[in-house]
């Protein structure tokens, strides 16, 4: 094996590529050629880091300097000065006091802890951190039954949103005789303002795969897709090549490490709907129909893709699997709060100083995830409220910032943690806007279907258009509510029942934004 | 006429959206014709009318002749926050267009959509495949005019 004095890692991101991370990469290469460095400095690809609006970031180990926004025209400095001088080039280090505000969190981290720190598009990495044992050890040493009673014991709960417990939903399936049954992957990712699925694929593909082979086995299924929303170019590239990877290696496909279990893992390809990340119309669409949602029951568990049982899981959740199965149920419910283990991947965006994710323990409240993981509050300006889990989420106030964020205590507040998607609002924000603006969302998305939510979200965006024009009233209020409050009780599917949401925390924790309006 | 991508994909609905996706990025006015739509009626022997249902249902789909580049601003919540409206201004008067309009010269199309998952550098817009973050009033100039100067 080669040794290197240092590793170059580099994220390769939707930011970093849209910055031009290849022609800076390229650039890179040639200048450690020309100065005879290619065979002590190592270039790695990694996913991204965690952080946003830095343009190239690159990390230097084992000193671990990183260098942000760095441009084609820095490179030749770099070279000379870190890697012939020895000394950092201090201009381009990740602003010092910023990064002490960030905290990377990686001694708690479960899903993500390889995700910026490996290259993603090598199986061996993954491996040289002790990737895939958890699904030799449970292919090999343990039964069916036995990996779906640690994943129950480790109250391990779906991350899409709805938060059911994933071992319970495996119970389900698992003892029913078919021919064959399915296993999902829900990565339509859709949510406003969610990207943690992505991030998860993205970073570390084949954590993601190894939980699923290890849910297919626990089921008893035999095939398995992965529905990525058509827009991740780069996740489904990844996924692809590692898909191909553990082919190749023998981890995936027929009589897997001889045990007789056979499995194969496909992709399939969405093409721009919201309502598609709903499990029922996933697997409409699927099958090649419109994706519109089916009735319940019954379920995909019994009755799924192509009739056949099929388990729908989001990534974040399997990616959690691996873990659980190697470390024990016990060891992960030391993350987390009773009834709320593990941890959670945060998409923190709008008005922090540094926007991106973050995977901290279930129950960190939201003030400690500003101020800690997201480097606090833009230009130090006050906190007025956050739109928690995406567009079918809750408007928090500034008397939420330090409940625990989790599924239960939240609901005492009958607000939700959704996606984990996490919008924060300075004082400058007019909650009308923002209202409109997750209305008018709904109204496009809303798949016609039943009349509830299509006619209901028609009707709620002329009210709360209404109020931008200054032409609302305080009924227009009452009759938004009781609205929302009817689509909850009548619409076909989550989508229409989750106006409530938005609509009534918007309008009851920030009335006086919506009174200004008024004439 | 599509016998290279139906040869990719086996007869089954199950595979339409791949054939539609295919169809469409191979088309130089990047939309699904009536033809194409008999065809793969034919090929995979479902109805016309389903095939229809499903091409308007998801937005990435096109009925109708688009431009070259085809510009996809993201209007969720996140993007609002960080000034979208705006930036949709700018584009229209930039590119003297309307919504969901393409240029005379075939060059560009204008659409909205909804959260393409990059919200820590919104507001964010894909073109074709590309992904543009930060955007500013400014940075349109510059992204349009470098796209202008490299179809020259």
């Amino acid at each position: 094996m080669k040794f290197y004095r240092s590793h170059i890692l580099i994220g390769i991101d939707n930011t970093s590529l849209e910055a031009g991370v290849k022609e800076i990469e390229a650039a890179l290469r040639t200048e450690l050629d020309k100065n005879n460095l290619s065979d002590e400095i190592n270039i790695l690809e990694t996913g991204s880091f965690g952080y946003f609006g830095t343009g190239v970031s690159m990390m230097v180990y084992p000193e671990q300097t990183t260098y942000v926004d760095v441009k084609v025209e820095d490179i030749p400095e770099i070279v000379e000065e870190h890697f012939l001088k020895g000394r950092k080039v201090s201009r381009l280090i990740l602003n010092t006091n910023l990064l002490k505000k960030y905290n990377f969190n990686y001694k708690r981290r479960i899903v993500l802890d390889n995700s910026g720190k490996i290259d993603p598009e090598n199986i061996e990495e993954y491996i040289g951190l002790g990737g895939y044992e958890a699904w030799e050890k449970a292919l090999i040493n343990l039964k069916p039954e036995e990996i779906v009673n640690e994943v129950k014991a480790s109250g391990l709960r779906g991350r899409g949103g709805a938060g059911f417990p994933t071992g319970l939903k495996w119970s389900f399936t698992a003892p029913i005789k078919a021919e064959q049954k399915l296993v999902v992957i829900n990565a339509d990712e859709g949510e406003p303002g969610t990207f943690k699925d992505r991030l998860i694929m993205e970073g570390d593909p084949h954590k993601l795969l190894e939980g699923l082979m290890i849910a297919c086995y626990a089921v008893g299924a035999t095939k398995a897709y992965i529905y990525i929303r058509g827009e991740y170019k780069l996740c489904i590239e990844r996924l692809e090549k590692a898909i191909a990877q553990a082919k190749e290696y023998g981890i995936l496909g027929e009589n897997i490490f001889n045990s007789g279990f056979d499995l194969d893992i496909m992709i399939k390809i969405g093409a721009g709907a919201y309502i598609c990340g709903e499990e029922t119309a996933l697997i409409e669409s699927m099958e090649g129909n419109r994706g519109e949602p089916r009735s319940k029951p019954p379920f995909p568990g019994v009755k799924g893709a192509w009739e056949l049982p099929t388990v729908v899981n989001n990534v974040e959740t399997i990616a959690n699997v691996p873990a659980i199965i190697k470390n024990g149920a016990a060891w992960f419910t030391e993350h987390g709060v009773e009834g709320c283990t593990g941890t959670k991947v945060y998409t923190m965006m709008g008005d922090v100083n540094l926007p991106g994710l973050c995977e901290v323990d279930m129950g960190t409240p939201l003030r400690t995830i500003i101020d800690q993981y997201s480097g606090g509050m833009k230009d130090d300006r006050k906190f007025k409220g956050a739109l928690v889990g995406g567009a079918a989420g809750v408007f928090l106030s500034d008397k939420l910032l330090d409940v625990k964020m989790d599924y239960n205590s939240l609901e005492e507040y009958a607000a939700v943690l959704g996606s984990g998607a996490i919008l924060v609002m300075n004082d400058d924000v007019d909650m009308v806007e923002m209202l409109w603006s997750v209305i008018r969302f709904f109204r496009h998305e809303a798949c016609g279907k039943c009349s509830p939510c299509t006619k209901g979200n028609e009707v709620l965006y002329t009210l709360v258009s209404k109020f931008r024009n200054g032409e609302g009233c305080e009924e227009d209020l009452d009759q938004m509510i009781e609205i929302s409050q009817a689509m909850l009780d009548a619409s076909f599917c989550p989508l229409g029942q989750s106006l409530i949401m938005p609509v009534k925390s918007a309008i009851e924790n920030f009335r006086e934004d919506f009174l200004m309006k008024i004439k | 006429m599509y016998k290279q991508i139906f040869n990719k994909y086996s007869p089954e609905k199950e595979n339409l959206i791949y054939i539609l996706h295919e169809i469409q990025d191979n088309h130089p006015q990047q939309y699904i014709s009536e033809d194409a739509v008999t065809e793969v009626s034919e090929y995979i022997n479902v109805p016309r009318a389903h095939i229809y249902g499903v091409l308007t249902f998801y937005t990435m789909f096109s009925t109708k002749p688009r431009g070259k580049n085809i510009i996809r601003l993201c209007e969720s919540p996140p993007c609002f926050l960080k000034g979208s409206e705006n930036i949709l201004k700018k584009l229209r008067e930039t590119l003297d267009l309307g919504l969901n309009k393409t240029t005379k010269d075939g060059m560009f199309t204008l659409e909205l959509c909804a959260c393409l998952g990059v919200c820590g550098n919104a507001p964010v817009m894909m073109i074709n495949e590309d992904v543009y973050g930060n955007l500013t009033e400014d940075k349109i100039d510059t992204i349009i005019n470098k796209i202008k100067g490299e179809a020259k």
